[in-house]
């Protein structure tokens, strides 16, 4: 899209989507908030007969000991995003300062982080998380949130290596160096902005991968133990019930769904004001 | 360029041998004795010091590693604690549904995601365009397991048109089963894969399409499809192709998630299985043989990028 004949259309449909994302992760933030506070039943309350359609009484339905599903959904909300959160911070961190390090380095230390980048790449998250948790007695939600944080921050740092070097390889960059500009502000002023935006989406996609992760072990049973109501852990319970009682399976998928399109949005709005305000500056 | 891949290759074999020792801490570093697993629960000492010697987990760490590497060198895996089966067997049988179902997966994924990627880039503003561009928006955050169970109710408990799960017990043997019982798990992982491809086809595309060059091959009088073509989509295969290796590993781990959802018995649900019953051998070998497939997919992910793009080879830059 060429920037001078796409600006209006664009900025409206930025603002838009932008907007919608905003929507999608302010209700699950809430959700999440609120059932510190108050939810409709309490966790393990078996306060309807088993596997109700949605009600005016039970908002989700109840799953098949009778327990309310929306409160299961609100618990779920605040699992989700103290796991995405977590995992994003630490994985963004150690991804990006070893990324950019690895794109200065000298050949031997740049070929040796990268080597690194390669094996912890080679180590699949999902699969160490599962060996992670497996072997701990008690599960726990924070062994999970650094084995996923630790997990995604290799694939943060190759791809902020890949994409400095691709900086690192312009003109501007020798002008720069030869217009007596320092290391540190070519850093700030040339590579971050330029590399920013791309690693913005991807970040956003490593939120929603990390969220998607601890579903996924809790989908395989790995999970947080009850009465922790991870959106994953409800997957597995509905699926042998999903033929009579399919809002069980609909629900916390769309829930998870939400969550992460409403994260994705966000950062795609955050992409075209950051490249529109690159543009503007350069 | 040579000279490029014979230093990439001895990073690979380094890697290989890094990844081997990470392992191999990582998993002594799991509680418990294998001895006690092997001999299971209520043996006596004389058993369980049996069962060390038999590991050699009563030898120094250094010994046990040196012993190891040695094995690993030959390709001997060890031997299930549960099925006393030889673990690469075991594996080779299991890769027989993985591997079929990551590679079906992943390229009808990059069939559907390239093309119409670059749709959704340069018809942004027609109406097919934004359709598409919502779509890869919207599959990309769609759970993989809750597809796989939406797309079961539908075509299996509903429609009744394809099995719902499991793998027939003479695997390839019976030719129209073992298809059949694919194709949902297949399809389930390619159009999460497909969304999620698009999408970065999508912006690399676009990322094209505003640089400098293009503009410039078009005030030179080049038609917008024909820069495209001749410079935009090899500039815009880039970023695309350093994405490639890590889709592909994403498909593998989709794949051992999906088998879950199925049933079916690949090299996931053994992995699951092994944690359970804690068969270290068994979880080890499959670590080290799916670490094994993402390192060489990350070695020629690299070297096409090298070859796509000139930029990166100059003065040995990396």
């Amino acid at each position: 899209m060429s920037a001078a004949g796409a600006a209006g259309p664009r900025r409206s449909r930025g603002g838009a989507t932008y907007l919608l994302g905003l929507i999608l992760v302010g209700v699950i933030v809430a959700a999440g908030l609120i059932s510190f506070a108050w939810t409709p039943y309490a966790l393990s309350d078996m306060a309807g007969s088993r596997l109700e359609p949605p009600s005016p009484a039970h908002w989700a339905g109840t799953d098949r000991l009778g327990r309310d599903l929306f409160t299961q959904l609100m618990i779920g909300a605040r699992i989700a995003l103290v796991v995405g959160c977590g995992a994003v911070a630490i994985g963004g961190a150690i991804g990006m300062v070893t990324g950019i390090l690895a794109a200065f380095a000298t050949r031997f230390a740049d070929d040796a982080l990268a080597a690194v980048f390669d094996i912890l790449i080679a180590f699949p998250t999902l699969l160490i998380a599962m060996l992670v948790v497996a072997a701990r007695e008690e599960a726990s939600l924070g062994t999970a949130i650094l084995a996923l944080g630790i997990g995604l921050s290799p694939i943060v740092g190759r791809i902020t290596r890949i994409l400095t070097k691709q900086v690192l390889g312009q003109d501007y960059i020798t002008a720069a160096r030869v217009s007596g500009t320092s290391w540190g502000a070519i850093v700030i002023f040339h590579i971050l902005p330029n590399i920013v935006p791309f690693l913005g989406v991807n970040l956003a996609l490593q939120f929603g991968l990390a969220v998607m992760a601890e579903a996924s072990l809790s989908y395989l049973g790995l999970g947080a133990p009850p009465p922790n109501a991870s959106w994953g852990r409800m997957l597995q319970e509905a699926q042998s019930t999903v033929y009579t009682a399919p809002w069980g399976a609909v629900f916390p998928g769309l829930a998870l769904f939400a969550l992460v399109i409403g994260i994705n949005l966000l950062a795609d709005g955050l992409r075209d004001r950051l490249g529109r305000s690159g543009r503007d500056a350069g | 360029m040579l000279g490029y891949m014979t230093r990439r290759l001895v990073i690979l074999l380094l890697s290989l041998v890094a990844a081997a020792i990470v392992l191999f801490v990582l998993l002594r570093l799991l509680p418990g004795d294998p001895a006690n697993a092997l001999v299971g629960v209520g043996a006596t000492p004389e058993q369980i010091e049996a069962a060390r010697a038999q590991l050699g987990s009563d030898q120094s760490l250094l010994v046990q590693f040196v012993a190891y590497l040695g094995d690993l060198a030959r390709f001997d895996l060890g031997q299930s604690f549960v099925s006393r089966a030889p673990v690469i067997e075991e594996i080779s049988r299991r890769l027989s549904v993985t591997l079929p179902l990551t590679f079906a997966a992943f390229f009808l994924a990059m069939l559907l995601a390239i093309p119409l990627g670059i749709v959704a880039a340069v018809k942004a503003r027609r109406w097919y365009g934004l359709v598409l561009s919502v779509v890869s928006q919207v599959g990309i955050a769609v759970p993989v397991f809750w597809l796989g169970i939406l797309l079961v109710y539908q075509f299996s408990l509903t429609l009744r048109w394809l099995p719902s799960g499991g793998f027939p017990l003479r695997g390839y043997e019976d030719p129209g089963r073992a298809v059949q019982s694919m194709i949902l798990p297949v399809l389930t992982i390619a159009l999460i894969m497909t969304a999620s491809l698009m999408r970065y086809v999508r912006s690399a595309t676009l990322d094209v399409l505003d640089s400098d060059f293009l503009r410039t091959a078009r005030a030179l009088g080049e038609s917008r499809t024909g820069a495209l073509m001749r410079h935009g989509l090899r500039n815009a295969a880039v970023p695309v192709v350093s994405v490639l290796g890590i889709e592909l590993s994403t498909t593998f781990l989709g794949a051992v998630v999906v088998e879950q959802v199925f049933s079916l018995p690949g090299l996931g649900s053994m992995l699951l299985l092994g944690i359970q019953q804690r068969d270290y051998p068994n979880v080890q070998g499959v670590l080290i043989v799916s670490t094994l497939l993402v390192l060489l997919v990350g070695f020629l992910a690299d070297i096409l990028q090298r070859v796509l793009d000139p930029r990166l080879r100059k003065e040995g830059g990396r």
